[in-house]
């Protein structure tokens, strides 16, 4: 959707997550009846849950390991420890050297991909048919044996501070970035996922190899199997890949309170550019809190749904005002933030954000319409097919689906869920997340070009002031 | 058509964000493994494709791809932003924002209203070679955007309001895109100094100044001129019944009348005779670097050795540019290489990059100019050749994942060259010598024939080198 492009990896995981994973599929376009659920849901012996789906139609194979070592496990002083471990893993095993990992998996012009995230690590392969049995092989071999050669480790550090100075130059990275320090205080979702360069120039080996050897485990992870294979097949594959996975007893994390909202806030941040970006917004829910539906259906009306969302219409259709506008929320294992998001020229940026507070006002004052409720139902249910039309979008849905708890038969019941929402309980999920008069502004543009921005009410003008005293942001 | 890296901030514009999704689709260039596939008994899959030409010259492909009850509706325009003229550029891409802004028939938000409340999505895209609509979703909305979609061939009504407020969002596009980027900045300052001839030197999106003079008298007959039947491939994959869309396309698009042929882009680029070097001076965190060399596109046979060329250079961490300029020499943030092999004139080959800190240009530029040197003096390896190959293959099967992204292929292929193309494509690849590919980096990969783009960083008071932190921040 809008936006999303240029947000920070922070943000744009977890609206990933929002887009990808959770609009869901329509009982009406189901083919099959005895096809009710996505897969099956198998344990090794070791704890590893793994879930199989075969598609034959192309030669393909797809495999996708969530392992929970995302930036919730990063400790405060080393923030990106979680993500750099993930990125390493194709860096070196006692095997492989980085290189050899490469040339290997180029020749058979296998797609893996290795990345952190807010709550997992996420390691997905696809490759042909018959190249399976050397990519699992070499799957194995960085899962379980990676060495973080200590060349490796500074090197990546080394790419890594770079990428994080370099996208200082993408003004919504700086926005996000500003954004989430602000809103999560001491909690770890309060950094990139790649991490900030005091807490990268701080990791060792060490720390890697720990970090490795506490999560990296089958009991803290959860593998889907998509693609062109016969259940057998994949029970062998599977088991041959992942039985010798040792489990461990796992760390209980102490996770730091997230810091309320008092009042609103507001950060410029200066930068000599033709737009002010800005992103305002408060925390939101977590993914198993109940209200997540009804959370979904508002958000979709308010700035989710593209251009039949009121923020589009208004901001961008009538009023001309921006390219992009959109909200999201990005529910996790832990709250996500909610945000609205916008570009416009610097002289417009009180007179959007006005707009911007105005629909989430209205969003919590005035009922949404039957008409506009409807809609978004069904769009929310028939969206369904093309969020599991390809092997890949489908491995990522049994992860989500087991991650969360929701069942094998969670797009058949995903209806339900939505169906019997009333435009009291949007209107009732709006009044108690969305928040107009405390929330997080942050606005990166040409402070000069900007008139006044709105928002601040006359009483809270003086906290506004003492907010100059607080130490700058970095 | 390997296409631009992710850094290389070309892909066309589109009404939403959706140049994102159009650089992944052209990531790499596709066409048939050796392989057999599962899904056809012949071993191709767009062996399947139906083609029909209907009385008013449209153009008709249609694959079924029954695995999911779904569709995806796509309508390609033979008009990007090569057709456009000097102090009106920009035209294509307004024109394509203008199409959502209702017919008689059907209002201004009817489109995405009725798309997106059955669970579809529609959207449209921008190039310099075509501009496409699209919805993808339940299969028996088919009829119902035909409909949709032939009336808007024809009858978008807009007023100068509405106008007026769609180009101020353009504008918004166009600074969120490449007046606050100062990389993309820097790319479009070199593509229009690498063509003085022809109109791939201008933006997709346009200048600012010719968005802003635009009129809507200018857009009225640009509209007129290219929105016609026989200037269309419309594509239809999913969950079809080939004879029975056909019978649809005919009953609504069949019923518009064809135009007169649009004017056709005679501009050719000449021979440089000399190298040519673009500077861009703009706040920034790190130097950047562009090579761009004039080559051949899909009509040459040399356009087979290029599209590997680029794998050679830059595909996967094994590659050239990655595995000898960032991780063994440790210049390069990135590197990459690109090769535009389906367009519709002959574009370029890039090589492109950001230093390190603490790395230069120069540096970075001599060696990317080894590179070069030793793709024209010695003969790749043998199996860095069949790695190349095999990857063209492997990505081929990949891409076809998406029903969405084999109508891109097909209906993308028949607007810029022949969707047959797609049948040919691996099989010349697979053809492809280690002479040849040495033959055409000798040939093109000179001096005289490159220009270069250079992003010369400049510090502001507020932005110290090399530090962390970008703006002075302000409450």
């Amino acid at each position: 959707m809008a936006g999303v492009i240029v947000m920070e990896k922070k943000l744009l995981k977890r609206f990933t997550w929002v887009v990808m994973g959770v609009l869901l599929w329509s009982a009406a376009a189901l083919a099959a009846p005895e096809s009710q659920v996505l897969g099956t849901r198998q344990k090794l012996s070791n704890d590893l849950v793994w879930l199989f789906s075969p598609q034959t139609d192309l030669p393909l194979v797809t495999l996708e390991l969530l392992i929970k070592a995302g930036t919730l496990e990063d400790p405060p002083e080393k923030a990106g420890l979680a993500n750099l471990t993930a990125s390493l893993l194709r860096n070196g095993t006692k095997s492989r050297s980085s290189a050899t990992i490469a040339e290997e998996l180029d020749f058979i012009g296998a797609r893996l991909s290795v990345t952190g995230g807010d709550d997992f690590a996420t390691v997905s392969l696809t490759v042909l048919k018959k190249d399976l049995g050397p990519a699992l092989d070499l799957l194995q071999d960085i899962l379980m044996t990676p060495t973080f050669p200590a060349a490796e480790v500074l090197r990546k550090v080394n790419q890594f501070k770079a990428a994080l100075a370099s996208a200082e130059d993408d003004p919504k990275t700086v926005a996000s970035r500003a954004f989430i320090k602000d809103l999560y205080g001491p909690f770890p979702y309060n950094h990139p996922v790649m991490g900030t360069p005091q807490g990268l120039a701080a990791i060792t080996r060490q720390d890697l190899m720990k970090f490795h050897r506490k999560y990296y485990r089958p009991n803290n992870a959860v593998l889907s199997v998509v693609g062109d294979l016969t259940p057998d097949e994949a029970q062998q594959w599977v088991t041959k890949t992942f039985g010798a996975w040792a489990a461990a007893p796992l760390p209980a994390t102490k996770l730091p309170a997230i810091p309320p909202l008092n009042r609103r806030q507001e950060v410029v941040i200066d930068k000599d550019i033709s737009q002010a970006n800005i992103i305002l917004g408060n925390l939101g829910i977590t993914r198993n809190n109940p209200d997540f539906y009804a959370f979904q259906v508002m958000n979709y009306l308010l700035g989710g749904g593209g251009f039949v969302s009121r923020l589009m219409d208004d901001i961008r259709v009538n009023r001309g005002l921006a390219y992009s506008v959109y909200s999201s929320f990005s529910p996790g294992l832990e709250p996500g933030p909610f945000i609205v998001a916008l570009e416009t020229k610097n002289a417009s940026a009180g007179e959007a954000i006005t707009q911007v507070v105005e629909q989430l006002r209205r969003m919590m004052t005035q009922p949404v319409t039957p008409e506009e409720l409807k809609d978004a139902k069904s769009y929310l249910i028939g969206s369904f097919p093309r969020k599991m039309d390809s092997i890949s979008k489908r491995a990522g849905l049994l992860g989500y689906v087991e991650v969360y708890g929701l069942g094998l038969d969670y797009p058949w019941r995903y209806p339900e869920l939505i169906q019997h929402l009333t435009p009291a309980d949007i209107q009732k999920v709006a009044e108690k997340y969305l928040q107009p008069e405390k929330y997080l502004l942050i606005v990166v543009g040409k402070k000069s070009a900007m008139t006044s921005l709105p928002g601040a009410l006359p009483g809270q003008k003086k906290e506004e002031k003492k907010d100059e005293e607080k130490p700058t942001h970095n | 058509m390997t296409f631009f890296p992710r850094y290389l901030k070309l892909g066309g514009p589109g009404r939403r964000r959706l140049w994102l999704l159009v650089a992944i689709a052209a990531a790499s260039w596709l066409g048939l493994a050796a392989i057999p596939l599962k899904a056809s008994e012949d071993g191709n899959l767009f062996n399947k494709v139906a083609e029909h030409k209907l009385a008013n010259g449209l153009k008709v492909l249609l694959l079924r791809e029954p695995r999911a009850p779904i569709i995806t509706l796509q309508v390609w325009y033979r008009v990007g932003s090569r057709n456009e003229a000097l102090g009106k550029t920009g035209l294509s891409h307004l024109t394509e924002h203008l199409m959502f802004k209702g017919t008689a028939k059907y209002g201004p938000k009817y489109f995405s209203q009725e798309v997106q409340k059955v669970g579809g999505t529609d959207n449209a895209f921008t190039s310099r070679n075509y501009t496409a609509y699209f919805e993808t979703g339940p299969k028996d909305q088919l009829r119902h955007w035909l409909e949709m979609e032939a009336d808007r061939m024809r009858g978008i009504n807009v007023d100068e309001k509405t106008f007026e407020t769609e180009k101020k969002v353009v504008i918004e596009e166009r600074r969120l895109r490449t007046e606050d980027d100062p990389v993309s900045f820097m790319q479009e300052a070199a593509v229009a100094a690498t063509f003085e001839a022809h109109p791939y030197q201008w933006p997709i999106i346009g200048w600012l100044h010719d968005i802003e003079s635009i009129s809507l008298d200018d857009y009225r007959a640009y509209y007129h001129r290219y929105y016609l039947p026989n200037n269309c491939t419309l594509v239809v994959v999913g969950d079809i019944d080939p004879k029975e869309a056909l019978a649809q396309i005919d009953a609504t698009f069949g019923k518009l009348p064809a135009g007169p042929e649009p004017p056709k882009v005679t501009a050719k680029e000449p021979k440089h005779y000399g190298p040519r070097r673009v500077e861009v001076h703009r706040e920034a965190q790190f130097p950047s670097l562009l090579m761009n060399y004039h080559v051949p596109n899909w009509e040459s046979p040399e356009a087979y050795p290029l599209e590997l060329l680029a794998r050679i250079l830059s595909s996967g961490r094994s590659s050239r540019l990655y595995h000898n300029l960032v991780y063994q020499q440790k210049l390069a943030l990135e590197a990459g290489a690109d090769y535009s092999f389906d367009t519709t004139d002959p574009f370029i080959f890039m090589l492109a990059g950001q230093p390190m800190p603490g790395k230069t240009v120069a540096q970075l530029e001599a060696a990317l100019e080894a590179e070069i040197k030793r793709l024209q003096t010695d003969l790749v390896g043998e199996k860095e050749l069949q790695k190349a190959k095999n990857q063209v293959a492997a990505s081929f099967y990949m891409a076809l994942d998406s029903i969405f992204y084999r109508g891109m292929l097909l209906g993308r292929t028949a607007t810029v060259a022949r969707w047959t193309l797609l049948k040919e494509f691996v099989p010349k690849i697979q053809q492809v010598t280690r002479e040849q590919i040495r033959e055409v980096a000798k040939k093109y990969l000179v001096a005289n024939n490159r220009t270069v783009g250079v992003l010369v960083p400049i510090k502001s008071a507020k932005a110290p080198a090399g530090r962390f932190k970008m703006g002075q921040e302000i409450r």
